[in-house]
Protein backbone atom coordinates (compact mmCIF):
# COMPACT_ATOMS: atom_id res chain seq x y z
CA UNK A 1 0.00 0.00 0.00
CA UNK A 2 2.73 2.43 0.84
CA UNK A 3 4.67 3.96 -1.98
CA UNK A 4 8.16 5.34 -1.62
CA UNK A 5 7.86 8.36 0.64
CA UNK A 6 9.59 11.59 -0.27
CA UNK A 7 12.73 12.57 1.61
CA UNK A 8 10.75 15.20 3.45
CA UNK A 9 8.82 12.50 5.29
CA UNK A 10 11.57 10.02 6.07
CA UNK A 11 13.89 12.77 7.23
CA UNK A 12 11.88 12.59 10.41
CA UNK A 13 13.60 10.15 12.69
CA UNK A 14 11.98 7.04 14.01
CA UNK A 15 12.05 6.91 17.81
CA UNK A 16 14.89 5.36 19.74
CA UNK A 17 13.94 2.10 21.37
CA UNK A 18 14.77 3.02 24.94
CA UNK A 19 12.95 1.11 27.63
CA UNK A 20 13.20 3.69 30.37
CA UNK A 21 12.91 7.38 29.87
CA UNK A 22 14.23 9.53 32.75
CA UNK A 23 11.71 12.36 32.23
CA UNK A 24 8.82 9.93 32.36
CA UNK A 25 10.22 8.13 35.38
CA UNK A 26 10.54 11.48 37.18
CA UNK A 27 6.96 12.50 36.37
CA UNK A 28 5.63 9.09 37.42
CA UNK A 29 7.47 9.34 40.75
CA UNK A 30 6.10 12.81 41.39
CA UNK A 31 2.59 11.62 40.68
CA UNK A 32 2.88 8.89 43.31
CA UNK A 33 4.28 11.23 45.92
CA UNK A 34 1.31 13.54 45.28
CA UNK A 35 -1.14 10.76 45.97
CA UNK A 36 -2.15 11.11 49.61
CA UNK A 37 -3.86 7.75 49.86
CA UNK A 38 -0.73 5.95 48.72
CA UNK A 39 1.45 7.94 51.10
CA UNK A 40 -0.82 7.14 54.04
CA UNK A 41 -1.06 3.41 53.37
CA UNK A 42 2.56 2.85 52.42
CA UNK A 43 4.42 5.13 54.81
CA UNK A 44 2.25 6.56 57.58
CA UNK A 45 0.06 3.59 58.45
CA UNK A 46 2.87 1.00 58.80
CA UNK A 47 5.02 3.41 60.85
CA UNK A 48 2.19 4.40 63.18
CA UNK A 49 1.10 0.78 63.66
CA UNK A 50 4.68 -0.23 64.36
CA UNK A 51 5.13 2.38 67.07
CA UNK A 52 1.70 1.67 68.56
CA UNK A 53 2.07 -2.11 68.68
CA UNK A 54 5.67 -1.75 69.84
CA UNK A 55 4.54 0.37 72.79
CA UNK A 56 2.18 -2.43 73.88
CA UNK A 57 4.96 -5.03 74.01
CA UNK A 58 7.16 -4.58 77.06
CA UNK A 59 9.52 -6.46 79.29
CA UNK A 60 9.88 -10.21 78.84
CA UNK A 61 7.05 -10.19 76.28
CA UNK A 62 9.44 -8.42 73.92
CA UNK A 63 12.02 -11.19 74.01
CA UNK A 64 12.24 -13.88 71.34
CA UNK A 65 14.43 -16.08 73.53
CA UNK A 66 17.73 -16.01 75.40
CA UNK A 67 20.00 -16.15 72.36
CA UNK A 68 17.88 -14.23 69.83
CA UNK A 69 19.48 -11.22 68.11
CA UNK A 70 16.05 -9.67 67.48
CA UNK A 71 13.16 -8.69 69.71
CA UNK A 72 9.41 -9.01 69.06
CA UNK A 73 9.35 -5.37 67.98
CA UNK A 74 11.67 -6.28 65.11
CA UNK A 75 9.18 -8.95 63.99
CA UNK A 76 6.41 -6.37 64.00
CA UNK A 77 8.68 -4.04 62.02
CA UNK A 78 9.23 -6.73 59.36
CA UNK A 79 5.46 -7.28 59.13
CA UNK A 80 4.78 -3.58 58.70
CA UNK A 81 7.55 -3.20 56.13
CA UNK A 82 6.03 -6.04 54.09
CA UNK A 83 2.60 -4.46 54.37
CA UNK A 84 3.85 -1.03 53.27
CA UNK A 85 5.93 -2.44 50.42
CA UNK A 86 3.08 -4.61 49.13
CA UNK A 87 0.69 -1.65 49.25
CA UNK A 88 3.27 0.49 47.44
CA UNK A 89 3.99 -1.96 44.63
CA UNK A 90 0.34 -2.90 44.15
CA UNK A 91 -0.59 0.80 43.95
CA UNK A 92 2.14 1.48 41.41
CA UNK A 93 0.96 -1.40 39.23
CA UNK A 94 -2.75 -0.71 39.64
CA UNK A 95 -2.33 2.90 38.52
CA UNK A 96 -2.76 1.59 34.96
CA UNK A 97 -6.48 1.24 35.70
CA UNK A 98 -6.81 5.00 36.17
CA UNK A 99 -4.77 5.57 33.03
CA UNK A 100 -7.00 3.31 31.00
CA UNK A 101 -10.18 4.85 32.41
CA UNK A 102 -8.89 8.35 31.66
CA UNK A 103 -7.97 7.49 28.06
CA UNK A 104 -4.29 8.09 28.77
CA UNK A 105 -3.33 4.69 27.35
CA UNK A 106 -5.13 5.67 24.16
CA UNK A 107 -3.37 9.03 24.12
CA UNK A 108 -0.02 7.24 24.38
CA UNK A 109 -0.90 5.33 21.24
CA UNK A 110 -0.65 8.65 19.40
CA UNK A 111 3.05 8.69 20.27
CA UNK A 112 5.91 6.30 19.55
CA UNK A 113 5.58 4.97 23.14
CA UNK A 114 5.98 1.22 23.52
CA UNK A 115 3.39 -0.37 25.78
CA UNK A 116 6.09 -2.63 27.21
CA UNK A 117 8.27 0.28 28.26
CA UNK A 118 5.26 1.69 30.11
CA UNK A 119 5.13 -1.54 32.11
CA UNK A 120 8.87 -1.38 32.79
CA UNK A 121 8.50 2.18 34.12
CA UNK A 122 5.65 1.03 36.37
CA UNK A 123 7.81 -1.78 37.75
CA UNK A 124 10.70 0.60 38.41
CA UNK A 125 8.42 3.05 40.17
CA UNK A 126 7.09 0.10 42.20
CA UNK A 127 10.62 -0.92 43.26
CA UNK A 128 11.56 2.59 44.33
CA UNK A 129 8.30 3.12 46.21
CA UNK A 130 8.46 -0.33 47.84
CA UNK A 131 12.08 0.21 48.87
CA UNK A 132 11.23 3.63 50.31
CA UNK A 133 8.32 2.17 52.29
CA UNK A 134 10.65 -0.52 53.67
CA UNK A 135 13.34 2.00 54.54
CA UNK A 136 10.88 4.33 56.28
CA UNK A 137 9.54 1.48 58.42
CA UNK A 138 13.07 0.31 59.31
CA UNK A 139 14.18 3.82 60.24
CA UNK A 140 11.10 4.35 62.41
CA UNK A 141 11.58 0.93 64.03
CA UNK A 142 15.23 1.59 64.85
CA UNK A 143 14.90 5.26 65.78
CA UNK A 144 12.01 4.73 68.21
CA UNK A 145 13.75 1.79 69.84
CA UNK A 146 10.81 -0.46 68.98
CA UNK A 147 13.00 -2.86 67.04
CA UNK A 148 16.31 -4.23 68.31
CA UNK A 149 18.43 -6.34 66.04
CA UNK A 150 21.93 -6.83 67.36
CA UNK A 151 23.35 -8.16 64.10
CA UNK A 152 23.75 -6.43 60.72
CA UNK A 153 22.92 -9.31 58.38
CA UNK A 154 19.19 -9.57 59.21
CA UNK A 155 18.67 -5.93 58.20
CA UNK A 156 19.89 -6.20 54.64
CA UNK A 157 18.48 -9.70 54.25
CA UNK A 158 15.03 -8.48 55.24
CA UNK A 159 15.32 -5.42 53.01
CA UNK A 160 16.38 -7.50 50.01
CA UNK A 161 13.60 -10.04 50.49
CA UNK A 162 10.93 -7.40 50.97
CA UNK A 163 11.96 -5.20 48.04
CA UNK A 164 12.36 -8.08 45.57
CA UNK A 165 9.45 -10.12 46.92
CA UNK A 166 7.02 -7.22 46.82
CA UNK A 167 7.64 -6.96 43.07
CA UNK A 168 5.33 -9.95 42.80
CA UNK A 169 2.63 -7.55 43.96
CA UNK A 170 3.55 -4.99 41.32
CA UNK A 171 2.55 -7.73 38.86
CA UNK A 172 -0.60 -8.29 40.95
CA UNK A 173 -1.37 -4.55 40.73
CA UNK A 174 -0.81 -4.52 36.96
CA UNK A 175 -3.02 -7.59 36.53
CA UNK A 176 -5.81 -6.03 38.56
CA UNK A 177 -5.27 -2.63 36.94
CA UNK A 178 -5.75 -4.09 33.47
CA UNK A 179 -8.60 -6.30 34.67
CA UNK A 180 -10.72 -3.86 36.63
CA UNK A 181 -12.57 -1.26 34.62
CA UNK A 182 -12.76 0.98 37.65
CA UNK A 183 -11.04 4.33 37.91
CA UNK A 184 -10.02 3.55 41.47
CA UNK A 185 -8.87 -0.03 41.55
CA UNK A 186 -7.01 0.65 44.80
CA UNK A 187 -10.25 1.33 46.67
CA UNK A 188 -10.98 -2.32 46.11
CA UNK A 189 -7.42 -3.63 46.27
CA UNK A 190 -6.48 -1.89 49.55
CA UNK A 191 -9.03 -3.79 51.68
CA UNK A 192 -8.29 -6.95 49.70
CA UNK A 193 -4.59 -6.72 50.54
CA UNK A 194 -5.42 -6.17 54.21
CA UNK A 195 -7.52 -9.35 54.20
CA UNK A 196 -4.82 -11.28 52.35
CA UNK A 197 -2.28 -10.03 54.89
CA UNK A 198 -4.37 -11.33 57.76
CA UNK A 199 -5.00 -14.68 56.06
CA UNK A 200 -1.35 -14.92 55.08
CA UNK A 201 -0.35 -14.64 58.73
CA UNK A 202 1.48 -11.36 58.24
CA UNK A 203 0.21 -9.89 61.51
CA UNK A 204 0.35 -13.02 63.61
CA UNK A 205 3.37 -14.66 65.14
CA UNK A 206 5.05 -17.72 63.61
CA UNK A 207 2.32 -20.00 62.25
CA UNK A 208 2.29 -23.70 63.09
CA UNK A 209 1.48 -25.41 59.80
CA UNK A 210 -0.64 -28.07 61.54
CA UNK A 211 -3.18 -25.48 62.77
CA UNK A 212 -6.19 -24.67 60.60
CA UNK A 213 -4.98 -21.06 60.29
CA UNK A 214 -1.56 -22.24 59.20
CA UNK A 215 -3.11 -24.63 56.70
CA UNK A 216 -5.14 -21.87 55.09
CA UNK A 217 -2.36 -19.30 55.30
CA UNK A 218 0.17 -21.21 53.27
CA UNK A 219 -2.04 -21.15 50.16
CA UNK A 220 -2.49 -17.37 50.19
CA UNK A 221 -0.19 -14.99 48.30
CA UNK A 222 1.29 -12.97 51.16
CA UNK A 223 2.29 -16.03 53.23
CA UNK A 224 5.53 -16.81 51.39
CA UNK A 225 6.81 -13.25 51.43
CA UNK A 226 5.83 -12.83 55.08
CA UNK A 227 7.68 -15.96 56.19
CA UNK A 228 10.75 -15.16 54.09
CA UNK A 229 10.89 -11.60 55.41
CA UNK A 230 10.78 -12.75 59.04
CA UNK A 231 13.20 -15.63 58.72
CA UNK A 232 16.42 -13.51 58.95
CA UNK A 233 15.26 -12.41 62.42
CA UNK A 234 15.41 -15.95 63.78
CA UNK A 235 19.20 -15.65 63.87
CA UNK A 236 20.70 -16.35 67.27
CA UNK A 237 23.96 -15.22 68.85
CA UNK A 238 25.32 -18.71 68.17
CA UNK A 239 24.73 -18.18 64.43
CA UNK A 240 21.80 -20.60 64.14
CA UNK A 241 18.52 -19.99 62.31
CA UNK A 242 15.10 -21.59 62.47
CA UNK A 243 14.55 -24.12 59.71
CA UNK A 244 14.21 -22.59 56.25
CA UNK A 245 11.35 -23.99 54.22
CA UNK A 246 11.37 -24.09 50.42
CA UNK A 247 7.55 -24.00 50.58
CA UNK A 248 7.86 -20.26 51.29
CA UNK A 249 9.85 -19.65 48.13
CA UNK A 250 7.46 -21.87 46.20
CA UNK A 251 4.48 -19.88 47.47
CA UNK A 252 6.02 -16.58 46.37
CA UNK A 253 7.23 -17.85 43.00
CA UNK A 254 3.98 -19.62 42.07
CA UNK A 255 1.82 -16.63 42.98
CA UNK A 256 4.32 -14.43 41.14
CA UNK A 257 3.93 -16.53 38.00
CA UNK A 258 0.14 -16.43 38.31
CA UNK A 259 0.16 -12.62 38.57
CA UNK A 260 2.66 -12.14 35.76
CA UNK A 261 0.68 -14.49 33.51
CA UNK A 262 -2.52 -12.62 34.36
CA UNK A 263 -0.90 -9.24 33.74
CA UNK A 264 0.55 -10.38 30.41
CA UNK A 265 -2.80 -11.81 29.36
CA UNK A 266 -4.72 -8.62 30.15
CA UNK A 267 -1.93 -6.38 28.84
CA UNK A 268 -1.96 -8.16 25.47
CA UNK A 269 -5.67 -7.82 25.24
CA UNK A 270 -5.41 -4.14 26.07
CA UNK A 271 -2.77 -3.31 23.49
CA UNK A 272 -4.21 -5.46 20.71
CA UNK A 273 -7.64 -3.93 20.96
CA UNK A 274 -8.43 -2.21 17.68
CA UNK B 1 2.03 13.43 -1.93
CA UNK B 2 -1.25 13.67 -0.05
CA UNK B 3 -1.52 14.12 3.67
CA UNK B 4 -4.33 11.56 3.86
CA UNK B 5 -5.40 8.96 1.33
CA UNK B 6 -8.43 6.77 2.01
CA UNK B 7 -9.27 4.17 -0.63
CA UNK B 8 -12.58 2.27 -0.38
CA UNK B 9 -12.26 2.19 3.38
CA UNK B 10 -14.83 0.28 5.37
CA UNK B 11 -15.08 -0.46 9.06
CA UNK B 12 -17.66 -2.86 10.40
CA UNK B 13 -18.45 -3.52 14.03
CA UNK B 14 -20.39 -6.75 13.80
CA UNK B 15 -23.43 -5.92 11.70
CA UNK B 16 -22.90 -2.17 11.96
CA UNK B 17 -21.19 -0.52 9.00
CA UNK B 18 -19.70 2.47 10.79
CA UNK B 19 -17.68 3.38 7.70
CA UNK B 20 -19.18 2.12 4.47
CA UNK B 21 -16.74 2.82 1.65
CA UNK B 22 -14.97 6.17 1.95
CA UNK B 23 -12.69 7.45 -0.79
CA UNK B 24 -11.01 10.68 0.19
CA UNK B 25 -7.74 12.46 -0.37
CA UNK B 26 -6.61 15.47 1.58
CA UNK B 27 -3.70 17.46 0.22
CA UNK B 28 -0.94 19.10 2.23
CA UNK B 29 -1.77 22.51 3.63
CA UNK B 30 -5.55 22.10 3.41
CA UNK B 31 -7.82 23.00 6.31
CA UNK B 32 -10.68 20.53 6.07
CA UNK B 33 -13.83 20.20 8.15
CA UNK B 34 -15.48 16.82 8.35
CA UNK B 35 -19.12 17.46 9.05
CA UNK B 36 -21.74 14.91 9.94
CA UNK B 37 -24.37 13.93 12.46
CA UNK B 38 -23.47 11.81 15.46
CA UNK B 39 -22.82 8.25 14.39
CA UNK B 40 -21.93 9.25 10.81
CA UNK B 41 -18.53 7.57 11.10
CA UNK B 42 -16.34 10.63 11.71
CA UNK B 43 -14.59 9.34 14.82
CA UNK B 44 -14.25 5.83 13.39
CA UNK B 45 -12.57 7.27 10.30
CA UNK B 46 -10.26 9.44 12.39
CA UNK B 47 -9.27 6.43 14.50
CA UNK B 48 -8.19 4.59 11.37
CA UNK B 49 -6.19 7.56 10.07
CA UNK B 50 -4.39 7.66 13.43
CA UNK B 51 -3.73 3.93 13.45
CA UNK B 52 -5.87 3.46 16.56
CA UNK B 53 -7.91 0.93 14.63
CA UNK B 54 -7.53 -0.91 11.36
CA UNK B 55 -10.06 -0.85 8.50
CA UNK B 56 -12.16 -3.91 7.80
CA UNK B 57 -11.33 -3.35 4.14
CA UNK B 58 -9.58 -0.73 2.02
CA UNK B 59 -6.39 1.27 2.43
CA UNK B 60 -5.46 4.13 4.72
CA UNK B 61 -2.23 6.05 4.11
CA UNK B 62 -0.86 9.12 5.85
CA UNK B 63 1.88 10.84 3.82
CA UNK B 64 1.97 7.57 1.86
CA UNK B 65 2.92 5.71 5.03
CA UNK B 66 1.09 3.26 7.21
CA UNK B 67 -0.72 5.36 9.88
CA UNK B 68 1.28 3.83 12.73
CA UNK B 69 4.55 4.74 11.06
CA UNK B 70 3.31 8.27 10.40
CA UNK B 71 2.47 8.54 14.11
CA UNK B 72 5.88 7.22 15.14
CA UNK B 73 7.65 9.69 12.88
CA UNK B 74 5.60 12.50 14.39
CA UNK B 75 4.00 13.39 11.05
CA UNK B 76 0.49 13.27 12.41
CA UNK B 77 -0.95 14.07 15.81
CA UNK B 78 -4.41 14.59 17.15
CA UNK B 79 -6.61 16.33 19.66
CA UNK B 80 -9.16 13.74 20.65
CA UNK B 81 -12.64 14.56 21.77
CA UNK B 82 -12.25 13.74 25.45
CA UNK B 83 -10.01 11.86 27.82
CA UNK B 84 -6.30 11.47 27.23
CA UNK B 85 -5.27 13.52 30.25
CA UNK B 86 -4.41 12.47 33.79
CA UNK B 87 -6.02 14.63 36.46
CA UNK B 88 -3.09 14.52 38.86
CA UNK B 89 -0.56 15.79 36.32
CA UNK B 90 0.09 19.45 35.67
CA UNK B 91 -0.35 21.02 32.25
CA UNK B 92 3.42 21.21 31.84
CA UNK B 93 3.97 17.60 32.91
CA UNK B 94 1.41 16.38 30.36
CA UNK B 95 3.33 18.18 27.60
CA UNK B 96 6.74 17.11 28.99
CA UNK B 97 5.64 13.48 29.14
CA UNK B 98 4.60 13.61 25.48
CA UNK B 99 7.79 15.42 24.47
CA UNK B 100 9.90 12.75 26.16
CA UNK B 101 8.43 10.13 23.83
CA UNK B 102 9.42 11.84 20.56
CA UNK B 103 13.03 11.84 19.37
CA UNK B 104 12.88 15.37 17.98
CA UNK B 105 10.21 17.17 19.93
CA UNK B 106 9.53 20.87 19.89
CA UNK B 107 10.61 22.55 23.12
CA UNK B 108 7.93 22.17 25.76
CA UNK B 109 7.79 25.92 26.43
CA UNK B 110 7.21 26.62 22.75
CA UNK B 111 4.24 24.25 22.63
CA UNK B 112 2.84 25.76 25.84
CA UNK B 113 3.15 29.26 24.40
CA UNK B 114 1.57 28.29 21.08
CA UNK B 115 -1.44 26.89 22.93
CA UNK B 116 -1.66 29.91 25.24
CA UNK B 117 -0.93 27.89 28.36
CA UNK B 118 2.16 29.60 29.76
CA UNK B 119 0.24 31.25 32.60
CA UNK B 120 -1.35 28.00 33.78
CA UNK B 121 1.51 25.60 33.03
CA UNK B 122 1.82 24.46 36.64
CA UNK B 123 -1.90 23.98 37.19
CA UNK B 124 -3.17 20.44 37.73
CA UNK B 125 -5.37 19.06 34.98
CA UNK B 126 -8.20 18.53 37.45
CA UNK B 127 -8.22 22.27 38.20
CA UNK B 128 -8.38 23.23 34.51
CA UNK B 129 -11.56 24.21 32.68
CA UNK B 130 -12.73 22.21 29.68
CA UNK B 131 -11.20 24.78 27.34
CA UNK B 132 -7.87 24.72 29.17
CA UNK B 133 -7.81 20.93 29.05
CA UNK B 134 -8.52 21.05 25.34
CA UNK B 135 -5.68 23.53 24.81
CA UNK B 136 -3.44 21.17 26.79
CA UNK B 137 -4.36 18.39 24.35
CA UNK B 138 -3.57 20.83 21.56
CA UNK B 139 -0.15 21.63 23.08
CA UNK B 140 0.54 17.89 23.35
CA UNK B 141 -0.43 17.51 19.70
CA UNK B 142 1.99 20.30 18.72
CA UNK B 143 4.95 18.63 20.43
CA UNK B 144 6.07 16.43 17.49
CA UNK B 145 5.66 19.47 15.17
CA UNK B 146 3.35 17.39 12.94
CA UNK B 147 2.67 18.03 9.27
CA UNK B 148 -0.94 17.03 9.89
CA UNK B 149 -3.06 17.69 12.93
CA UNK B 150 -6.45 16.07 13.43
CA UNK B 151 -9.05 17.49 15.80
CA UNK B 152 -12.07 15.40 16.74
CA UNK B 153 -14.91 17.71 17.79
CA UNK B 154 -12.39 19.90 19.56
CA UNK B 155 -14.73 22.51 21.03
CA UNK B 156 -17.48 20.28 22.41
CA UNK B 157 -18.51 21.61 25.79
CA UNK B 158 -16.56 24.87 25.58
CA UNK B 159 -18.10 28.24 26.25
CA UNK B 160 -18.00 31.01 23.68
CA UNK B 161 -14.80 32.64 24.90
CA UNK B 162 -12.94 29.32 25.18
CA UNK B 163 -14.13 28.35 21.73
CA UNK B 164 -12.81 31.57 20.25
CA UNK B 165 -9.45 31.27 22.04
CA UNK B 166 -9.10 27.68 20.89
CA UNK B 167 -9.81 28.40 17.24
CA UNK B 168 -7.53 31.42 17.24
CA UNK B 169 -4.68 29.23 18.48
CA UNK B 170 -5.42 26.63 15.79
CA UNK B 171 -5.75 29.28 13.13
CA UNK B 172 -2.44 30.95 13.99
CA UNK B 173 -0.84 27.54 13.78
CA UNK B 174 -2.43 26.53 10.46
CA UNK B 175 -1.05 29.67 8.82
CA UNK B 176 2.37 28.08 8.97
CA UNK B 177 1.29 25.53 6.39
CA UNK B 178 0.21 22.68 8.61
CA UNK B 179 -2.60 20.47 7.29
CA UNK B 180 -5.58 20.61 9.63
CA UNK B 181 -8.51 18.22 9.60
CA UNK B 182 -11.28 18.67 12.11
CA UNK B 183 -14.50 16.83 12.74
CA UNK B 184 -17.36 18.92 14.01
CA UNK B 185 -21.10 19.09 14.19
CA UNK B 186 -21.05 22.85 14.61
CA UNK B 187 -21.86 24.03 11.09
CA UNK B 188 -20.60 27.53 11.66
CA UNK B 189 -17.21 26.28 12.77
CA UNK B 190 -16.89 24.47 9.47
CA UNK B 191 -18.00 27.52 7.53
CA UNK B 192 -15.73 29.91 9.42
CA UNK B 193 -12.53 27.92 9.72
CA UNK B 194 -12.34 25.43 6.86
CA UNK B 195 -11.24 25.83 3.22
CA UNK B 196 -13.00 22.62 2.41
CA UNK B 197 -15.95 20.78 3.92
CA UNK B 198 -16.51 17.05 3.65
CA UNK B 199 -19.97 15.94 4.69
CA UNK B 200 -20.27 12.39 5.96
CA UNK B 201 -23.47 10.46 6.47
CA UNK B 202 -23.99 6.81 7.39
CA UNK B 203 -20.33 6.03 6.80
CA UNK B 204 -20.15 7.63 3.34
CA UNK B 205 -19.04 10.96 1.91
CA UNK B 206 -22.17 12.72 0.64
CA UNK B 207 -20.67 16.10 -0.26
CA UNK B 208 -17.23 17.58 -0.65
CA UNK B 209 -16.38 21.18 -1.54
CA UNK B 210 -15.66 24.67 -0.30
CA UNK B 211 -18.18 26.09 2.18
CA UNK B 212 -19.47 28.36 -0.61
CA UNK B 213 -19.94 25.46 -2.99
CA UNK B 214 -21.81 23.51 -0.37
CA UNK B 215 -24.04 26.46 0.41
CA UNK B 216 -24.89 26.78 -3.29
CA UNK B 217 -25.85 23.12 -3.47
CA UNK B 218 -29.11 23.89 -1.78
CA UNK B 219 -30.04 27.21 -3.22
CA UNK B 220 -33.58 28.43 -3.08
CA UNK B 221 -36.12 29.46 -0.51
CA UNK B 222 -38.79 27.66 1.37
CA UNK B 223 -42.36 28.68 0.60
CA UNK B 224 -45.08 27.40 2.91
CA UNK B 225 -48.80 27.81 2.37
CA UNK B 226 -52.18 26.36 3.21
CA UNK B 227 -53.67 24.89 0.03
CA UNK B 228 -56.43 22.32 0.31
CA UNK B 229 -56.51 19.42 -2.16
CA UNK B 230 -53.12 20.26 -3.62
CA UNK B 231 -51.78 18.08 -6.41
CA UNK B 232 -48.06 17.47 -5.87
CA UNK B 233 -47.40 16.95 -9.59
CA UNK B 234 -49.03 20.24 -10.46
CA UNK B 235 -47.01 21.98 -7.73
CA UNK B 236 -43.80 20.56 -9.10
CA UNK B 237 -44.46 22.35 -12.40
CA UNK B 238 -44.68 25.77 -10.71
CA UNK B 239 -41.88 28.40 -11.07
CA UNK B 240 -38.50 27.21 -9.85
CA UNK B 241 -39.89 24.42 -7.66
CA UNK B 242 -37.33 21.77 -6.76
CA UNK B 243 -38.96 20.11 -3.75
CA UNK B 244 -42.56 19.46 -2.83
CA UNK B 245 -44.06 18.26 0.39
CA UNK B 246 -47.81 18.00 0.97
CA UNK B 247 -49.24 17.22 4.37
CA UNK B 248 -53.01 17.50 4.43
CA UNK B 249 -53.72 21.06 3.40
CA UNK B 250 -50.24 22.25 4.32
CA UNK B 251 -47.81 22.60 1.45
CA UNK B 252 -44.07 23.18 1.68
CA UNK B 253 -42.18 24.01 -1.48
CA UNK B 254 -38.54 24.80 -2.15
CA UNK B 255 -38.08 27.13 -5.08
CA UNK B 256 -35.21 28.83 -6.80
CA UNK B 257 -37.59 31.63 -7.79
CA UNK B 258 -39.63 32.22 -4.68
CA UNK B 259 -40.97 35.60 -5.81
CA UNK B 260 -42.55 34.17 -8.96
CA UNK B 261 -43.83 31.18 -7.03
CA UNK B 262 -45.41 33.32 -4.33
CA UNK B 263 -47.03 35.56 -6.94
CA UNK B 264 -48.41 32.55 -8.75
CA UNK B 265 -49.73 30.88 -5.61
CA UNK B 266 -51.53 33.99 -4.38
CA UNK B 267 -52.99 35.00 -7.72
CA UNK B 268 -53.68 31.71 -9.50
CA UNK B 269 -54.53 29.30 -6.66
CA UNK B 270 -56.47 29.18 -3.40
CA UNK B 271 -53.28 29.27 -1.37
CA UNK B 272 -53.32 31.38 1.82
CA UNK B 273 -51.20 31.95 4.95
CA UNK B 274 -48.14 32.19 2.73
CA UNK B 275 -44.67 32.23 4.32
CA UNK B 276 -41.32 32.64 2.57
CA UNK B 277 -38.11 31.81 4.40
CA UNK B 278 -34.45 31.61 3.37
CA UNK B 279 -32.56 28.36 3.65
CA UNK B 280 -29.81 28.26 6.20
CA UNK B 281 -26.55 26.35 6.04
CA UNK B 282 -28.24 24.05 8.45
CA UNK B 283 -30.96 23.35 5.87
CA UNK B 284 -28.19 22.46 3.48
CA UNK B 285 -26.73 20.15 6.00
CA UNK B 286 -30.05 18.55 6.87
CA UNK B 287 -30.81 18.16 3.18
CA UNK B 288 -27.50 16.39 2.73
CA UNK B 289 -27.58 14.22 5.78
CA UNK B 290 -31.29 13.47 5.93
CA UNK B 291 -33.90 13.94 8.60
CA UNK B 292 -32.00 11.79 11.05
CA UNK B 293 -29.38 14.50 11.50
CA UNK B 294 -28.82 15.35 15.13
CA UNK B 295 -27.22 18.67 14.47
CA UNK B 296 -26.52 21.03 17.26
CA UNK B 297 -26.92 24.63 16.24
CA UNK B 298 -23.81 26.63 17.02
CA UNK B 299 -24.20 28.87 20.04
CA UNK B 300 -24.54 32.59 19.55
CA UNK B 301 -21.46 34.71 19.12
CA UNK B 302 -19.19 32.39 17.20
CA UNK B 303 -16.05 34.14 16.05
CA UNK B 304 -16.28 35.27 12.46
Amino acid sequence: MTTAPSTDVTSRPLPRRTLVNPTILRIEMRRLVRNRRILVFTFVFPAVMLVFIGSQITGSDDSMGPHAVANVGAYVMASMAVYGAVMATTSAGASVSIERAAGWSRQLRLTPARPLSHVVVKMLVAVVLGATATLVTFVVGAATGTAHVTAIAPWWQMALVIVLGSLVFAAFGLFMGYLLPSENAMQFLGPMLAILSIFGGLFSGPLPTDSLYGQIAQWTPIYGLSQLAHWPLTLTTTGAHDAFRMAWVLNLVVWGLVFVAGAVWRFRRDTERV
Amino acid sequence: MNAITLRSVTKHFGEVRAVDGIDLTIGQGEVVAVLGPNGAGKTTTIDMVLGLSTPTDGDVAVFDLHPREAVERGLVSAVLQSGGLLKDMTVRESVEYTAALFPSARPVDEALTAAGLTAIADRRIKDCSGGEQQRTRFAMALVPDPELIILDEPTTGMDVAARRAFWQAIHADAEQGRTVVFATHYLEEAETWADRVVVVRSGKVVADGTPAELGAMTAGRVVRATLPDADPDALRALPGVVEVEVRGSSVTLVSTDSDALARHLLTQTAARDLEVAGRSLEDTFVALTGGDAETTPAPEGLPR
